[in-house]
């Protein structure tokens, strides 16, 4: 604890006003509970600012020099989990500092209002990035000079390689924002969410047509409310839930392309109209498995050449295998291109429905250097 | 006579090994069929495998069967004894339009007629002699030859006798 000092709060203004704030932090002195049990944390590149309503006028704050290593302690039922940051000695005595017994290499930080995890990684990359170190580099230069400069190949190499680097942690700063974004976004849902069950009540005053345009307007940008994993109390009430939201969206898509998608288009489209709360191949294909024992319109299959698709209840093989056997007689023989054209399907799936058929002993192919056509199956009819 | 090739011969499909297993079964027997016919109607006694080629393929369709597909259907064949090999290294086969025992009656049938039980004829009368030339054993391979004539002497109606450098056999 002897590493935190106190300084004007007016001081800290600037450095404070552009950084990330998490509010209800509580601090100990390696195990030991201290007196700061409210504090609101800032990051920034090279320390971390620790400011409480108790004290308005002095912010603690650490510098980020000090810290060593951070760990995460994974809580349980009895307590909360909690960063810890070992501290190096220290070797400024100049600033007043919280008086503490006791001292310990170690600080704990509990996040009793959440975002963890987002500390850590932010604490995290600040560290690496140690930009207390390159006092020297003035800020108008963004790319960091090469000290030595070598010609040749391991030269360019290495210059490149830099390149790399500072794209990626561009790109990371980036990113950062994004979060913010997020937050923001979650507001706003909830705002339209509130709007729109505010017009359901007033349906006198307000005409269906304009309630409809409104929620039309939230449609389009896919679906308003994505069922997470925070807001389910269970992982299996999250697969249920998930594999309603698939089914429901789906209906109208699969319906269209001839009552059969394949997983990755289903998937795609999911993703691109949930916009922000993205799904894992894992949990998607998890929910999918669940649509059967749910009961809803779609189901998952999985081809015997392994393709999975998902399939609209009320198309069965039989209609599907009608409609292709007609086309047969039509044109004598068919190619899976041809099927993919006729019915608007995928060439994948015309694929699988022509290798069903054939399983099934209803026609037979012709492979030749040409590609793969099918005929119908005269061999049994004939004898 | 022009030899009449079967529907499938012109049925593209045919010239693949189907996938299917119960399609497969009769696109096998069909070939099958074809091999035998199309030997007894050309008096093919022994086929050899590279030669024969043209009778997997088809160029009006330009469609032929391919390497594993002519195995499978000798594979076929043999399974139903309607080939044997000559060789171990299964460059020529017998073709068994007609079996040994159903080619040994024939024999036998044509010697009493003609009668000549008890007495030797050789092999070469059997086979290339003038009187011989209608019959459908003309021209028969000698190895398929002994087969028959053996298939006899299993029922004693017959036995192969050396004598002089020459092979013949006698009739009861």
């Amino acid at each position: 604890m002897d590493r935190l000092y106190f300084k004007d709060q007016k001081d800290c203004v600037n450095e404070i006003a552009s950084s990330t704030a998490w509010k209800g932090i509580r601090l100990f002195n390696g195990d030991t509970k201290t007196e700061y049990v409210n504090e609101t944390a800032y990051l920034t590149s090279s320390h971390v600012y620790f400011a409480s309503v108790n004290r308005p006028t002095m912010n603690m704050i650490l510098d980020l020099k000090y810290v060593v290593l951070v760990e995460e302690d994974i809580g349980n039922l009895l307590r909360s989990s909690k960063i810890i940051l070992h501290l190096a000695p220290w070797n400024e005595g100049h600033f007043s500092r919280p008086p503490v017994k006791n001292l310990s290499s170690f600080i704990k930080l509990a996040f009793s209002d959440g975002k963890l995890s987002h500390f850590k990684q932010c604490i995290q990359k600040m560290l690496l990035e140690r930009s207390w170190e390159t006092v020297a580099v003035q800020p108008s230069i963004l790319h960091h000079v090469p000290t030595t400069f070598r010609s040749g190949i391991v030269g360019i190499e290495r210059r490149l390689q830099e390149k790399v680097e500072n794209n990626s942690s561009n790109i990371n700063i980036a990113f950062q924002d994004m979060q913010n974004l997020i937050d923001m976004a979650k507001d706003m849902v909830q705002l339209a969410n509130v709007m729109s069950n505010k017009i359901k009540d007033r349906q006198g005053d307000i005409s269906e047509d304009e309630t409809v345009k409104f929620k039309s307007y939230l449609l389009s940008l896919g679906i308003d409310d994505p069922v997470t994993r925070n807001s389910c109390s269970s992982n299996d009430v999250f697969y249920h839930q998930l594999a309603k939201e698939i089914a429901s969206f789906l209906l109208k898509a699969i319906s269209d392309t001839g009552g059969l998608m394949a997983m990755s288009d289903a998937y795609c489209r999911v993703n691109r109209a949930r916009g922000l709360e993205l799904l894992s191949p894992e949990d998607f294909f998890k929910a999918c498995n669940y649509m059967e024992k749910l009961k809803l319109p779609i189901i998952c299959r999985k081809f015997d050449s392994g393709v999975l698709v998902l399939q609209l209840q009320s198309k069965t093989d039989f209609l599907l295998e009608k409609e292709v056997s007609r086309l047969l007689q039509a044109r004598d023989k068919l190619t899976a291109l041809e099927v993919s054209q006729e019915f608007q399907i995928s060439i994948v799936l015309a694929q699988e429905r022509l290798y069903f058929m054939e399983r099934n002993g209803l026609i037979c192919r012709d492979d030749t250097v040409r590609g793969l056509v099918f005929y119908p199956n005269l061999f049994s009819s004939s004898s | 006579m022009e030899f009449s090739w079967p529907w499938e011969y012109d049925f593209p499909p045919f010239f693949t090994l189907q996938p299917n297993l119960d399609t497969l079964r009769k696109q096998l027997e069909a070939w099958r069929k074809l091999v035998l016919d199309y030997c007894r109607h050309n008096k093919i006694f022994v086929l050899d495998v590279q030669e024969s080629i043209s009778l997997f393929q088809n160029k009006a369709i330009d469609r032929q069967l391919s390497t594993e597909g002519i195995n499978r259907v000798l594979e076929s064949l043999l399974e139903y004894n309607q080939i044997e090999w000559c060789d171990k290294a299964k460059k020529q086969c017998l073709v068994y339009w007609k079996n040994p025992q159903e080619w040994g009656n024939l024999i036998y049938r044509y010697a009493s007629d003609k009668g000549m039980t008890n007495t030797v004829c050789t092999f070469y009368e059997l086979t290339a002699g003038d009187d011989v030339q209608n019959e459908e054993f003309a021209g028969m391979d000698q190895s398929l030859l002994v087969k028959a004539l053996k298939t006899l002497e299993a029922t004693n109606k017959a036995e192969i006798i050396m004598f002089g450098g020459n092979e013949g056999v006698k009739f009861f």
